[in-house]
């Protein structure tokens, strides 16, 4: 079957640092790949590579067929790309539900009405069906981000990319969050996804990524990675953050 | 430009947004406006020679005063924003271009500039009309409101530059780039999500500028046109009573830029939001 993301040899500097080096990955349509790795190993530079926010020094990345390397491509790819940032990004200076509204307005070209209806029909699936006129400031880092996540869906992408969506927020806020996500992923979504939490990751996976200094060290299912990983390296991080 | 859209809000959400408390409408800074008017006013109604007459012989020159200033600043607004964008972009050429503007600009005296618009600026389209043999330019007659307004717009234009890049450097990055990952453009994700941010963050320095072009409007009373500074200079070679004309005019330029910055101060309370 032909993979919904495929990133061939890709490479990327940051000025003299050479973030990436070489990764290959393939992604299937509905698989849920976990990325982890130590901080500084160019996971999240990966995942931003994905849809274009750093663009890779070489390589090719070829999302649902379409390169990246074309600019005017760009903007189609992201829009079937939904992205979930640390710092959640929600739009300061709009409500709840014009951060939803803006994109399928400008974007998709969505009427308001039917804009508003998928905006709140999200809204209730990530739990928080009243808050549409609360601006980001007043919601929890909890709430805030499961608004970022019905933010992105209400797009309709095909592909969700986390980038550590759990790392900002407090622990009695981390459980809601891997809720919303864990539904996704029971729906067939296709996610990407950089995080710390290693119960997320056996829960719902089908496929870890550990990633050290710019390469992919090991992948496989979460069961054969937690309990048997094959290199020196995996084996060190896997002892010191599973020990917690 | 960009209208703010109040949202509706359960009063009892109101009071977690600063600024849109149910409070009083205005500051108590309009007492220092309302007493100066009273001044103007008194003055005029208790000793209506002098005062009154000055009022009536400079009325258009504050009306020309007024015209320079609001024009001005409207393109100001615009041509800042271009040159706040230019001096952010990655295209280098853009960026060099926006930047030398800005730093020469910036260098010259503006009496100078306004000096040079209007006495040098259609010596050269004269010029070029004659080496390039089109009449239009050739026969090129200075306006003088025209070719102020040019002096405010290129000089104010470059400091307004400054000021829109320090306001849109000051929204987080994340603001962009969230609105890029939804499939925005960048001129999308400027307009709906950065740019409505950044004003906010820039309009006590952007009010602040237009009080400055209000007052230094009076420059152009160098370049043969009759404003408010002008007008009174006019009254007093007539009338020799500098006390009286010079006192009135200050008076007058205070009423509007009090004014003005109430009026900032009233917009700034009514866009705040809670980062």
């Amino acid at each position: 079957m032909e993979p919904i993301i495929d990133i061939q040899d890709v490479h990327k500097y940051f000025g003299r640092i050479h973030a990436l080096r070489g990764v290959t990955l393939q992604v299937q349509k509905g698989e849920v790949l976990v990325i982890v790795g130590p901080s500084g190993s160019g996971k999240s530079t990966l995942l931003r590579c994905i849809n274009h926010l750093e663009d890779c020094s070489s390589g090719n990345i070829i999302v649902d067929g379409i390169h990246l390397d074309n600019a005017q491509n760009i903007n189609t790819v992201r829009q079937e790309i939904g992205m979930v940032f640390q710092s959640f990004n929600l739009f300061a200076h709009l409500t709840v539900m014009d951060n939803l509204i803006l994109a399928q307005k400008v974007v998709r070209k969505r009427k308001k009405a039917e804009a508003r209806d998928i905006a709140l029909s999200l809204l209730k699936k990530v739990g928080i069906p009243e808050k549409t006129r609360a601006f980001p400031s007043q919601l929890s880092g909890g709430q805030q981000q499961r608004v970022a996540i019905a933010r992105a869906l209400a797009m309709n992408p095909r592909i969700m990319l986390f980038d550590e969506p759990t790392s900002a927020l407090d622990p009695e806020m981390i459980k809601e969050v891997l809720d919303v996500m864990l539904a996704l992923a029971k729906e067939g979504m296709t996610m990407v996804v950089v995080s710390h939490e290693m119960g997320f990751a056996r829960a719902a996976a089908n496929r870890i990524i550990f990633m050290d200094e710019g390469q992919i060290i090991e992948e496989a299912p979460p069961d054969v990675l937690f309990t048997s990983p094959k290199q020196e390296r995996t084996k060190l991080f896997l002892s010191k953050v599973l020990q917690l | 430009m960009f209208t703010r859209r109040e949202p509706k809000i359960a009063e009892q959400e109101l009071a977690h947004i600063p600024g849109a408390e149910p409070q009083s409408r205005l500051d108590v800074w309009w007492w220092l406006v309302a007493l100066i008017v009273g001044l103007v006013v008194i003055l005029c109604v208790t000793k209506p020679d002098p005062y009154w007459n000055i009022l009536k012989f400079v009325r258009d020159g504050i009306k020309i005063t007024i015209f320079i200033t609001v024009v001005s600043f409207a393109f100001v607004l615009i041509i800042g924003m271009l040159g706040g964008l230019g001096r952010l972009s990655k295209n280098k050429v853009i960026y060099l271009i926006s930047t030398l503007y800005v730093e020469l600009v910036r260098g010259i005296p503006l009496l100078v500039q306004l000096i040079w618009w209007y006495f040098a600026f259609p010596v050269v389209i004269k010029q070029i009309g004659e080496w390039t043999h089109i009449a239009l330019l050739e026969n090129y007659q200075a306006n003088a409101i025209f070719l102020a307004i040019v002096g405010f717009v290129a000089c104010y234009g470059a400091y307004m530059s400054e000021i829109y890049r320090a306001g849109i450097q000051s929204i987080p990055k994340g603001q962009m780039e969230a609105a890029r990952s939804l499939g925005m453009s960048y001129f999308q994700s400027m307009r709906h999500v950065v740019l409505p941010q950044a004003i906010r963050v820039i309009l006590p320095p952007v009010g602040n500028e237009f009080i400055s072009l209000l007052k230094d409007s009076s420059l152009v009373s160098a370049v043969a046109l009759a404003d408010l500074t002008r007008r009174g200079r006019e009254y007093m070679a007539t009338h020799f009573n500098p006390i009286e004309v010079w006192s009135m005019v200050a008076l007058l330029y205070l009423v509007m830029t009090l004014f003005s910055a109430r009026i900032v101060t009233w917009i700034e309370r009514r866009t705040k939001f809670e980062r």
